[in-house]
């Protein structure tokens, strides 16, 4: 690797800022030139609105029409997991708080707003129907009332065992999957949902998913934030 | 100039800020950050142009994608940000030496 | 839409730019972050003024709530330690190429 000096920063830095102009002037001439006013896909929404299960269209595009998408990306999101779980030293999932002396306030306040958290996510999942909401912002809810409790010193209660929270971090996307699998062996397409059936289905799913998401949200924070010095030791040691 | 241009154009100028960061930045976290300010730059495109339709009601198949994105967003910060540590736990620094780096190389030429 | 629509959209728009900047400009980890966590806040708003309110909900909750933890984890470990190199080799004066092992 060659060596340059201290000031080769600086010449990176032109080479940049020359790249970056070029690519903004491109991008501001794209936007520049879309039509002011295009239907887009908004029509066909519209009309197919009725038969999707659901009142609102950005849950209906979400868990209907692209569903295709959507449980792609749950998948993604159970690999982004499995990622951050295999480099957690500690690979349990556990929490080891950092706020085990928490003040007293912290712990009443989280104590508190957890609860009206939870029920808050359960609201969004069940106003998703007709409503802004959904599995999305009630995973993220719920993924932030977890992240809350963590972050006031609570671990991870004994009865929620290891395999439980992966059991968690996953279900969304196999029942997803299960879903899918299960509208074609009845006869119709893969994510095709038969018209009867399709808002209960798509509100087993959506269950399902805000648990994974919330879930996935909590690991994600608890398994990425071990304590760094025991990841120091171990790895100094171990390998 | 509509409400759709000024968010898009705001979005292309978030995405290039980040893009500049991302490339000139040797700190890992910084790195990230600039990955996140570029996705939120997407999102405004994206959100920009589901207003074009007209009426009151925007366009709800880009919002289906930014709301997927969004969550996307934030596993592969958190997938990074492990990697960032585990970097800097075995290196003892988060941060790219920028003056070992060869301009031609980091430059991908 | 009303001049005081306008307004509005100018100065949060404004507002995003700059804080995006600052925070890729700050030298200190942990201003970066906090200057992130903001602005991720006001992104959230500006879903609401283009009328996209699920996009907003899951804004508040994961772009501010849980990337703003998870960053400040991150940057709190980082900065935790003594580094062999200063925490930003970007700024100015800093002599790069002595460090490294």
């Amino acid at each position: 690797m060659g060596k340059v000096t201290a000031k080769s920063p600086i010449a990176v830095r032109v080479a940049a800022l020359a790249i970056c102009a070029g690519v903004g002037a491109l991008l501001a001439r794209a936007v520049l030139a879309i039509p002011e006013t295009e239907p887009g896909l908004a029509p066909l929404v519209d009309a197919n609105l009725a038969v999707s299960g659901v009142k609102n269209a950005v849950t209906a595009v979400l868990l209907n029409f692209r569903g295709y998408d959507t449980l792609l990306e749950i998948a993604v999101l159970v690999l982004a997991t499995i990622g951050v779980l295999s480099l957690s030293v500690t690979q349990t999932g556990t929490w080891d708080p950092i706020a085990a002396q928490a003040d007293p306030v912290l712990s009443a306040l989280a104590r508190f707003l957890a609860p009206v958290m939870i029920l808050v996510s359960g609201y969004l999942l069940w106003a998703g129907e007709h409503a802004p909401g959904g599995a999305f912002q009630a995973g993220s809810v719920l993924g932030a009332a977890g992240v809350l409790l963590a972050l006031s010193g609570y671990a991870r209660p004994i009865w929620v065992s290891r395999f439980a929270l992966r059991a968690a971090i996953s279900v969304g996307f196999v029942v997803f999957l299960a879903t899918a699998i299960g509208e074609m062996l009845a006869g119709g397409l893969l994510l095709e949902y038969p018209a009867d059936l399709a808002k209960t289905l798509m509100l087993v799913v959506e269950t399902w998913l805000t648990v994974s998401i919330g879930a996935i949200l909590i690991s994600l924070f608890i398994a990425s934030a071990s304590p760094a010095e025991e990841l120091r030791r171990r790895s100094g040691g171990g390998e | 100039m509509s409400q759709t241009d000024l968010y898009t154009l705001v979005g292309s100028a978030l995405f290039v800020i980040g893009l500049y960061a991302l490339m000139t930045r040797p700190h890992l976290l910084h790195k990230v950050l600039a990955l996140n300010i570029s996705s939120s730059g997407v999102f405004f495109v994206l959100v920009g142009i589901a207003r074009r339709v007209g009426g009151p009601v925007p366009d709800p198949l880009p919002h289906a994608m930014v709301l997927t994105g969004i969550v996307v967003t934030v596993s592969s910060t958190a997938f990074a940000l492990a990697l960032a540590k585990r970097i800097y736990t075995e290196t003892g620094t988060a941060a790219l030496d920028a003056a070992d780096v060869d301009v031609g190389e980091s430059l991908g030429g | 839409m009303t001049s005081s629509g306008w307004f509005f959209d100018i100065l949060l728009v404004a507002t995003l730019v700059w804080l995006a900047v600052r925070a890729l400009a700050e030298v200190k980890l942990f201003k970066s972050v906090v200057l992130f966590i903001a602005f991720g806040l006001l992104v959230a708003l500006a879903w609401v003024r283009l009328s996209a309110p699920d996009i907003a909900l899951a804004e508040a909750a994961i772009g501010a709530g849980i990337t703003g933890a998870l960053l400040l984890d991150a940057a709190g470990h980082m900065r935790g330690r003594a580094e062999p190199y200063p925490a930003s080799p970007d700024a100015e004066g800093a002599s790069g190429g002595d460090t490294d092992g």
